[in-house]
């Protein structure tokens, strides 16, 4: 025992010696959580809407003032024609138009019944789509006000309640995604590198000779990992809390518990790929460049993973941050508790098993 | 140049020797380019709603009935109560709970005006803004449908109807799939030349071979143009193979000119380039060099406008997102292989991309000291 505590104190000594992989860190997870938790959000705002008005009426003056006066759209009006429009697309200055037609408002008014056209750029399809529903929400409002006996019997009016998230915050969804993603990377990269270092450097024979277990020796090197990872969380917590404003609504013990387990979960991942790779260079392309995209779509904070392929879906069954991402949103965002999020404890804990006899299986006990 | 041309033999042939880093180079691009694509979809199929009807009259029977018919909601549960329908949501089943409370009906024929309740998970904003506009176009229908059916005291004035002709231009469809093959694309050799090439270097540095050649009469600059050249020939072969994916497997084939589009991508490829050495030079060990390149190319992808639009951010963010080479160039890839924009369009960006390879690689060379 004492001896282990010995070989895990030459292991922090090894981690903490390098200021410069520790300031990388801890420096970058907390610019990334602050960069994306303000900057990403699932809103589409400041769109830039050409209008061609060839009516100049009453009614669609009155549009393009609703119109602007909504926070989705900046109106240029400067586009005369067509040619105007497909100009300002190809050069990306403008994503979307709307035209009034000649006598627009004097078809509404005697025909009740007028026409008006929206162009998009296809090009961002999220875009195209959001702009036909926001245009067609403020003309159908618009129609209705405007129809005679706008006031009329039989009345549904909805009341619509945000939960867990009365603020209407667009980026709430990104933040435990993001957490989720960062957290697994960073832990994953840390070990990916701790036995295949030994390995490149030929430092193997040391660790080969010492009197410990190969499970031991590998948790010896992990647990400073695990330490560092932990800090790094509270860290990451503490930025979402005061910095983003996010509201831990459920248990913090419980919201700790299970985050230990999956940064366990991370760091076995990592020893696997330790311990089955032979250069630091290949075991880091794996650990960051292979995982980094399969990872960021399979959490499923950016696309769902409802709209994917079934044989996607069961991959995404494979990434610890799919799990995480649900427990995080079920335990800091809508405060529910461990009944909720047992069976994803579950498959986080059979990964860190799996992942961690893998590691061992591979730990070479000889010299090749 | 002899001298030049043996170190491009010798980095040839290991960038050749290595299996894996080959691999990581041609076969993973590949396949990410075929397999992605499929998985990344922001579509909204439906929205799944729980509902609780405290009135079981007809006209609630009516509204549900309308709803589920609407096909925007999959009607996942009928519940009892509230809290049981909150159950689905916190499960993560439900989107939506709709509930419609005791004397719906009678409230509606008395007092011509009903509340009824719709909770939304909001956690997920797209999601939740879609289901709540759906309902309310749904509700509003049912409004109209009941004046007309059951209000006998009602007749109905001249309504006014504006009618919407939609077009998407360039993506007639909006299909996914033409703005997130070039996202990809873009993104692969974003991570070819930006993290393969700063590993590259550090490697040497870490193993100590940079002593080595420190010794022998190989200049700087010839050092330098060793490492990158490999890396930009490769560059250029994904982004060739990419372009030969799309065309085989998503059927896009750009409609701008090639020559355009290799002018931007070599010119992208030495800004990037530019950004590996310069990372390379910052840091001294391949988990910093990679630590570093992680954190970059995180911001590249998630402010870049790879996924989502650039325009949506706070201004503070556009800001940052025009200082990285990925935003421009992402940009000028959808252009010119959607719309088929000219020279002219995307002359801006050019410069843009010309001056990130200048001042990255300026930088980098500074900062490199051949003695490490």
């Amino acid at each position: 025992m004492k001896q282990l505590l010995v070989f895990i104190r030459k292991e922090f000594f090894h981690v903490f010696r390098d200021k410069r992989t520790l300031l990388i860190m801890f420096g970058l997870p907390v610019v990334q959580i602050v960069l994306f938790g303000f900057a990403l959000t699932s809103e589409v705002k400041n769109i830039t809407l050409t209008v061609i008005d060839q009516a100049r009426d009453v009614n669609s003056t009155q549009i393009i003032n609703k119109i602007k006066s909504s926070s989705y759209f900046i109106v240029d009006e400067s586009a005369v024609n067509y040619d105007a429009v497909s100009t300002a697309f190809k050069k990306g200055t403008a994503k979307c138009a709307l035209i009034f037609p000649a006598g627009f408002g004097n078809d509404l008014q005697h025909a009740g019944q007028a026409q008006v056209q929206v162009l998009t750029d296809g090009s961002d399809p999220n875009m195209a789509k959001t702009v036909i529903n926001y245009l067609t929400t403020i003309l159908t409002t618009y129609q209705r006000e405007i129809s005679p006996g706008a006031q009329l019997p039989y009345r549904i009016i909805p009341e619509q309640r945000m939960l867990y998230n009365e603020e209407g915050n667009g980026s709430l969804n990104f933040i435990p995604g993001v957490m989720a993603l960062v957290l697994m990377l960073v832990c994953t990269a840390l070990t990916s590198v701790a036995v295949v270092r030994e390995k490149e450097l030929g430092t193997m024979e040391i660790l080969l000779v010492s009197p410990f277990k190969p499970l031991l020796v590998l948790l010896a090197k992990a647990v400073p990992y695990l330490v560092l990872s932990l800090a790094n969380f509270t860290l990451i917590l503490i930025l979402a809390v005061f910095v983003l404003h996010v509201e831990v609504k459920g248990s913090i013990i419980l919201l700790f518990l299970v985050s230990t387990l999956f940064i366990i979960a991370c760091l076995s991942i990592g020893l696997m790929i330790s311990n089955t790779t032979n250069s630091q260079q290949t075991a880091l392309l794996l650990s960051m460049m292979g995982m980094m995209i399969p990872t960021l779509i399979f959490t499923g904070f950016m696309f769902p993973l409802e709209n994917m392929p079934w044989i996607f879906q069961m991959i995404s069954y494979v990434v610890p941050a799919r799990w995480y991402f649900l427990i995080i949103k079920a335990v800091m965002l809508k405060g529910l508790g461990f009944s909720y999020i047992w069976k994803e404890t579950a498959v986080l804990l059979g990964m860190t098993v799996i992942a961690l006899s893998i590691a061992l299986k591979n730990f070479k006990i000889r010299l090749s | 140049m002899k001298v030049l041309r043996f170190i491009l033999k010798k980095e040839f042939r290991q960038i050749f020797r290595d299996k894996t880093i080959l691999a990581m180079m041609l076969v993973m691009p590949t396949v990410q380019l075929i397999i992605l694509p499929l998985a990344m979809n922001f579509d909204v199929k439906h929205v799944n709603l729980a509902v609780v009807d405290n009135d079981h009259s007809t006209w609630s029977q009516q509204l549900i009935n309308k709803i589920g018919a609407s096909g925007y909601f999959r009607i996942i549960a009928a519940a009892p109560s509230f809290r049981e329908a909150l159950g689905y949501i916190e499960r993560e089943q439900a989107d939506v709970v709709l509930e419609i409370p005791p004397g719906f009906e009678r409230n509606l024929v008395r007092e011509n005006e009903q509340h009824i309740g719709v909770s939304v998970d909001a956690i997920n904003g797209t999601k939740a803004a879609l289901g709540g506009s759906y309902l309310l176009t749904v509700i509003a229908d049912f409004n109209q449908h009941v004046r007309l059916n059951e209000g006998g005291k009602f007749v109905p004035g001249k309504g006014m109807n504006i009618g919407i002709t939609y077009s998407n231009w360039y993506n007639p469809l909006a299909e996914y799939r033409f703005y997130v093959v070039p996202a990809v694309m873009v993104l692969l050799l974003t991570l070819i030349a930006g993290f393969l090439s700063a590993l590259n270097i550090v490697r040497e540095k870490e193993m100590g071979t940079i002593e080595q050649i420190n010794v022998t009469p190989i200049k700087k600059w010839q050092f330098i143009l060793g490492k990158l050249v490999p890396f930009w020939v490769m560059g250029l072969v994904v982004f060739t193979l990419a372009l030969t994916v799309e065309r085989v497997v998503y059927g896009i084939w750009p409609v701008g000119s090639f020559a355009l589009l290799y002018l931007f991508a070599a010119v992208y490829l030495v800004a990037l380039l530019g950004f590996g050495l310069l990372v390379s030079t910052y840091t001294d060990s391949q988990l910093q060099a990679m630590f570093v390149a992680f954190f970059f190319v995180m911001i590249f992808m998630l402010m870049s406008g790879l996924f989502t639009a650039v325009d949506s951010m706070p201004g503070w963010a556009q800001d940052i997102a025009a200082l990285t080479p990925v935003t421009h160039f992402v940009k000028v890839v959808r252009m010119i292989v959607l719309k088929g924009s000219t020279f002219a369009d995307v002359q801006k960006e050019f410069l843009y991309l010309v001056g990130f390879a200048v001042v990255l690689n300026s930088w980098a060379i500074w900062n490199y000291r051949k003695t490490s």
